[in-house]
C-alpha cells in the first residue's frame, strides 16, 4: 500500500519501501512530519506489505535539517499568551495585572512540558521503530543531515551520502541535547572521541570524513544517492528474510536505557530560560550562516 | 595560491559573479550566498584542499583572503 502525506510519502519500488521526504524547506519535523512518521512506523510495525528493505531519501535540496524549531518556539510563545491572557481575564490589564501576568507566565511551563514530554516520547517511540524495522534499512542523504535529520539517519542501518551531505548536531548552540535518540544511536556507531567533538563543538562532518569514521558506509556522486541505495536494497532483499531480522537485532541492538537518559535530559535542559532565548535568537536571525554553530 | 584556487571553487558553484571577485570582497554581500550554499563552499574547498575545516573556524569569514587564511591553517 503506497501513501501520500503532506510531509513525507512512500511506494513500492521492486520489493523495497521507498520513504520520500518532501517537506519544505528542509524537511523540518514538526507535529504533521511525526504524525505521518507514526502512520509510517505504524505500516512498518505491520510488515509493510512485505517490504525487503527500506529507504528513506529526500527530494528536497537536503536530507532534513532536524526538529522544527520555528514551530517549538511559536508553541512556546502561544502557551505563555494562553496563560497570560486568562489571568489578564481575572484580574484585568492594568499595572498590576501585568505584573502578576509576568510572574503567571511560569504557569504555562506545566503545560509546555507536558506537551514535550508527549511529542519527545512519540518520536522515540517512531524511531525505535524505524531502528528495529526487520528489514535492511537505508538512508540516502545529500545536503544538511542536521539535528533530528541525522538523528532520523542513525536510525538506518546503513548511511549512503552523496558528496555534499554534511553531518551535525548543533543542539547545544540553543541550550539542548539532541531529543531524538541521536546520542545512543551515534554512540552505538562511532568511537567517543568523535561523538563528544561533534555534541560539544556542533561542529560538521563531511560525507568523505563521515565515510572514514565508519558512519556511512558509501559515498556517491551528487544525485546518485537514491540509485545506489536501491542497489543496496536490491542486495540485501536476495537473503533470507528471517536471517536478515535475526542478524540485524544481533548487530544493531536498541541502545534503551541510553535513550531513555536521553530523553530526561533532553526534558530538563529544554524549558530553561536561556533556550527560549537562543529559539527566539534563532527565529529572528536573518544571517547567512545561521546553521553554523 | 589558496585565494586563486578558493575563486576557481567560487566560480564553478556560483558562476560568472563569482569572477570579479577580489581577496577582500565579502562573498555574501558580492555572491548573495545563503547558509546552505555557504556550507557546499565548504565541503568544495575541504575536497579541493584536502583538508577538514571545523565549522566554528569559518564563522565570521566572509571573505576569500580569510577562508585562504584558515585554509593554511591545516595544511
Amino acid at each position: 500500500m503506497d501513501f501520500v502525506g503532506e510531509t513525507l510519502s512512500w511506494r513500492h519500488v521492486e520489493g523495497a519501501l521507498e520513504v520520500e521526504l518532501h517537506r519544505a524547506p528542509l524537511n523540518e519535523i514538526g507535529t504533521t512530519t511525526l504524525d505521518e512518521l507514526e502512520v509510517l512506523a505504524g505500516y512498518v510495525r505491520d510488515g509493510a506489505s512485505g517490504a525487503r528493505a527500506m529507504i528513506l531519501w529526500s527530494s528536497r535540496p537536503g536530507f532534513c535539517a532536524g526538529a522544527d524549531l520555528r514551530e517549538l518556539h511559536a508553541g512556546f510563545v502561544e502557551r505563555r499568551s494562553e496563560q497570560v491572557g486568562r489571568l489578564q481575564g481575572v484580574v484585568g490589564s492594568g499595572p498590576t495585572g501585568r505584573v502578576l501576568a509576568r510572574g503567571l507566565q511560569r504557569a504555562a511551563r506545566p503545560v509546555i512540558r507536558r506537551e514535550i514530554r508527549s511529542f519527545i516520547r512519540r518520536i522515540h517511540a517512531v524511531m525505535d521503530t524505524l531502528d528495529t524495522a526487520p528489514m535492511t534499512t537505508i538512508a540516502a542523504t545529500h545536503g544538511v543531515v542536521f539535528g533530528g535529520g541525522f538523528e532520523l539517519a542513525l536510525t538506518a542501518d546503513l548511511i549512503v551520502a552523496e558528496k555534499s551531505a554534511r553531518f551535525c548536531f548543533p543542539e547545544l548552540r540553543l541550550g539542548i541535547v539532541p531529543g531524538f535518540g541521536g546520542i545512543p544511536r551515534l554512540e552505538r556507531d562511532l568511537g567517543n572521541a568523535l561523538v563528544r567533538d561533534l555534541l560539544l563543538t556542533g561542529r560538521s562532518l563531511n560525507a568523505r570524513r563521515a565515510h572514514a569514521a565508519g558512519l556511512v558506509s558509501q559515498v556517491v556522486p551528487k544525485g546518485e544517492g537514491l540509485a545506489a541505495a536501491r542497489r543496496i536494497a536490491a542486495q540485501a532483499g536476495k537473503f533470507d528474510a528471517h536471517t536478515t531480522a535475526r542478524a540485524k537485532s544481533f548487530l544493531k541492538p536498541l541502545p534503551s536505557s541510553r535513550l531513555e537518559e536521553e530523553q530526561r535530559l533532553f526534558c530538563d535542559l529544554v524549558l530553561r530560560p536561556e533556550v527560549f532565548e537562543a529559539l527566539e535568537a534563532f527565529v529572528t536571525n536573518d544571517s547567512a550562516q545561521p546553521y553554523l554553530p | 595560491m589558496a585565494v586563486d584556487r578558493l575563486k576557481q571553487l567560487a566560480v564553478a558553484r556560483f558562476g560568472a559573479a563569482a569572477e570579479a571577485l577580489k581577496p577582500d570582497d565579502d562573498l555574501f554581500d558580492v555572491l548573495g550566498i545563503d547558509s546552505l550554499q555557504a556550507l557546499d563552499l565548504l565541503t568544495d574547498l575541504e575536497e579541493a584542499f584536502d583538508v577538514e575545516i571545523p565549522d566554528y573556524e569559518i564563522q565570521g569569514v566572509t571573505t576569500l583572503g580569510g577562508l585562504a587564511a584558515v585554509i593554511e591553517r591545516h595544511r
